[in-house]
């Protein structure tokens, strides 16, 4: 039972929605239409010369790169990265933001511009620099190892050490982000919880357990779903890191994809590697928002 | 709107404008012809100079020298194919050529050629000039040259008994053997890096495989000449003769070689100069070059380089080409040899002292005579590093030979279906027109 006026709301509404959905609708459900229809095509190198080649090829863009190792490898990398490095990315955004937000620390201001700083530069430059740091004989990190008598580690060149150098540039690179998010989470417990805990008997430790982890937990729910979303997505930080090596120990799904795309210029694989780590994305999503809610 | 916003705005998309309306100018009419140039790395720097003095011959002509670095070349080009930006004309890797005919990106050159009075094919080394002939039309005229030979330690050598590099297989590997006795158990003799393709891929065009067969529709890797290639190369691993290792996990390459702990080493050009810088003074007299030995006498090495290219969309053929013929003479040639010590690929420019007193180029010299392309198709650096995934999976994995090939010549043809497709669907199409006339 619509009304006029009724209809007339729903007609202003979507007039004032409309610029939305027409972008998202144009650069958003159109390019992904257009890759599921790319995934399921032979386009490759010849059809960028003469269009007219390009075949209707199914499945078995999918089938193929499935029964291929080089997928099942950079699917392990990705998940090597992703497990590792998400969670250490959250502990580290966590510590730090709760070092900042204690009433001790002098200066926070400057510090959170400093922790945050790693996220607004660019990786293609700071990747110079660690490269350096990460040298196999002038490197700093190596230097440090040395005071302890370890090392040298091979950070780059070594292909079991080459994703743990990956992860702890990408982990310092984004940290600060998510640091400023569990601040603004920490702010927004209430003092007198805390004052409540602390009159009750409980120590730092419980108070930190019973009342800043569920406080948090909104907050660490979504922190970690990103951190995790952002972590199956790597790939700037092997792009200019290792180009993928030593020994392919560091290709993601994404620059496998990537290589695919633009260095072979077979399309239709490439396209159909993006679904499928759409898929791993999604399900792990799932899994995630499920386990925070059996626990809520 | 104010009066004042809407001169503003009206600036403003002059300025976006203007600079587009210049731009048409810039092509036809009376206008000085710019010729767009892309030259990769070093060369790319080096050119510009060249280019000076082409200019000054040809008043009209100014030629715009990109530079772009090698290791985004490939994907810069394809990218401007893509958006209709392709230079004039440019430098392109001569295993390039065939994928970026494939895309019908490359001007054909047969009739430019034919007119020319100042360039002619049998000035260049036969083996790389056919590198830039595909399907019988030339894309592409040899810029430089590039090929491998072997660099081997005379003084390791010579405690094992050899004057030189032997010729053949059969004593190269005897060679070895005796050398493997001087340096020890901890030691190797020849570093053939496990992850590069190219080692394996020499040894079975050095048999007389084709690599590919049928047109090179499939693989022909589980064919004799290229299972007898295969064999000896598994065995210098098995015997203890190579380290079954990466040039990655070789930390200094340099060091290495100066410490023995191999004593061969197949590679180009660049590694003249590195291991002259590399090397302390007193390795120096060390080290020497020698063409590969062959399964029956010399041996036939990978005809590569750079070619330069005219691209299909420039509408400055004519002007491009003299570029091109200006770059080719012998006084140029040598030139950008002394700027940047890539080889010439006039064989004439060859005879020039510069190059004839270096001692180590001789190798160089003698193996460009012997040169051969790898497959000319664009899916073959997709094969090629299978054919390094799969030789490691013998080396390191321990996988019989016979299993390795067939494994291999499995993933070749399905990586070439398309080609096979395309061909069946040419073929058909040249039916028909032919039954039609």
């Amino acid at each position: 039972m619509s009304t006029a006026l009724q209809r007339q709301q729903a007609r202003v509404g979507w007039a004032f929605v409309s610029p939305a959905v027409l972008l998202i609708g144009v650069f958003f459900f159109v390019p992904v239409l257009a890759g599921l229809l790319l995934s399921l095509t032979d386009f490759d190198l010849y059809a960028l010369g003469t269009p007219e080649v390009v075949r209707f090829v199914g499945l078995h863009n999918y089938g193929a790169t499935l029964a291929g190792q080089a997928f099942w490898n950079a699917l392990r990398n990705t998940l090597y990265f992703a497990f590792a490095g998400g969670p250490l990315l959250v502990l580290v955004s966590l510590g730090a933001a709760l070092l900042l937000h204690a009433k001790l620390v002098r200066g926070r201001t400057f510090f959170r511009t400093v922790y945050f700083a790693p996220v607004v530069t660019t990786l293609v430059a700071v990747a110079i620099v660690w490269r350096y740091l990460y040298h196999p004989r002038y490197g700093l990190l190596n230097l440090v190892l040395g005071w302890f008598g370890l090392g040298p580690v091979d950070w780059l060149g070594d292909p079991h050490w080459s994703m743990p150098g990956i992860i702890f540039l990408s982990v310092w690179k984004n940290f600060g982000y998510n640091m400023l998010i569990f601040i603004a989470g920490l702010q927004n417990i209430p003092e007198e919880r805390y004052e409540a805990a602390a009159i009750d008997g409980a120590g730092a430790w419980q108070r930190f357990w019973h009342v800043t982890v569920p406080g948090l937990a909104p907050i660490s729910l979504f922190v970690g779903v990103t951190a995790m979303i952002n972590a199956f997505q790597i790939f700037t930080e092997p792009y200019v890191m290792t180009q993928g090596g030593p020994l392919r120990s560091t290709t993601s799904l994404v620059l496998l994809m990537y290589e695919e795309g633009f260095r072979w210029w077979r399309m239709g694989a490439a396209a159909a590697i993006a679904f499928l780590l759409f898929l791993v994305t999604l399900a792990w999503t799932l899994v995630q928002l499920r386990l925070q809610r059996s626990k809520g | 709107m104010k009066p004042g916003a809407s001169r503003a705005v009206a600036c403003l998309w002059g300025a976006i404008l203007l600079p587009a309306l210049g731009g048409c100018d810039g092509g036809g009419g009376t206008a000085p012809v710019t010729l767009r140039f892309w030259a990769m790395g070093r060369e790319g720097e080096v050119v510009q100079e060249l280019v000076r003095g082409f200019e000054a011959e040809q008043p009209g002509v100014r030629v715009l020298v990109q530079q772009i670095p090698w290791t985004a070349a490939h994907e810069k080009l394809l990218t401007a194919h893509v958006g209709r930006s392709t230079p004039d004309l440019a430098q392109l890797g001569n295993t390039w050529i065939a994928e970026f005919v494939a895309l019908q990106a490359l001007q054909p050159l047969d009739g430019l050629l034919a007119r020319s009075a100042a360039l002619d094919s049998t000035a260049f080394f036969a083996g790389i000039w056919d590198t830039n002939r595909i399907d019988g039309a030339v894309f592409g005229v040899p810029w430089y040259v590039d090929t491998r030979v072997l660099f081997y330690r005379r003084d390791i050598l010579a405690q094992a008994g050899y004057d030189s590099m032997p010729s053949t297989w059969s004593a190269w590997r005897a060679a070895m053997v005796a050398t493997k006795q001087v340096v020890g158990r901890n030691r190797f003799v020849v570093f053939l890096p496990i992850n590069e393709w190219l080692p394996v891929a020499l040894l079975g065009l050095q048999c007389g495989s084709p690599l590919l067969a049928e047109g090179a529709t499939r693989g022909a890797f589980s064919q004799p000449a290229f299972r007898r290639a295969f064999a000896f190369y598994v065995d210098l691993f098995r015997s203890g003769l190579a380290p079954p290792v990466t040039n990655v996990e070789i930390a200094n390459l340099y060091q290495e070689f100066e410490r023995g702990y191999f004593s061969m080493y197949i590679t180009g050009p660049w590694n003249l100069g590195e291991f002259r810088r590399r090397l302390p003074p007193a390795a120096q007299g060390t080290w020497a070059t020698a063409p590969l030995p062959g399964p029956e006498g010399p041996g036939v090495s990978f005809a590569g380089g750079s070619s330069l290219v005219l691209f299909r969309n420039s509408r400055q053929h004519d002007a491009a080409w003299k570029l091109v013929e200006f770059l080719s003479r012998h006084e140029q040639q040598l030139r950008f040899y002394q700027l940047t010590g890539n080889l010439p690929a006039r064989v004439d420019a060859w005879g020039d002292t510069a190059l004839a007193a270096d001692r180590e180029l001789r190798a160089f010299g003698a193996q460009l005579r012997h040169v051969v392309p790898t497959p000319k198709i664009p899916e073959w650096e997709l094969i090629a590093t299978r054919l390094q995934e799969r030789a490691e999976l013998a080396v390191r994995g321990g996988v019989p030979a016979d299993s390795v090939l067939a494994l291999l010549d499995g993933d070749v043809d399905r990586l070439l279906e398309k080609r096979r497709w395309l061909l069946e669907r040419r073929r058909l199409a040249a039916g028909v027109q032919g039954g039609s006339r």
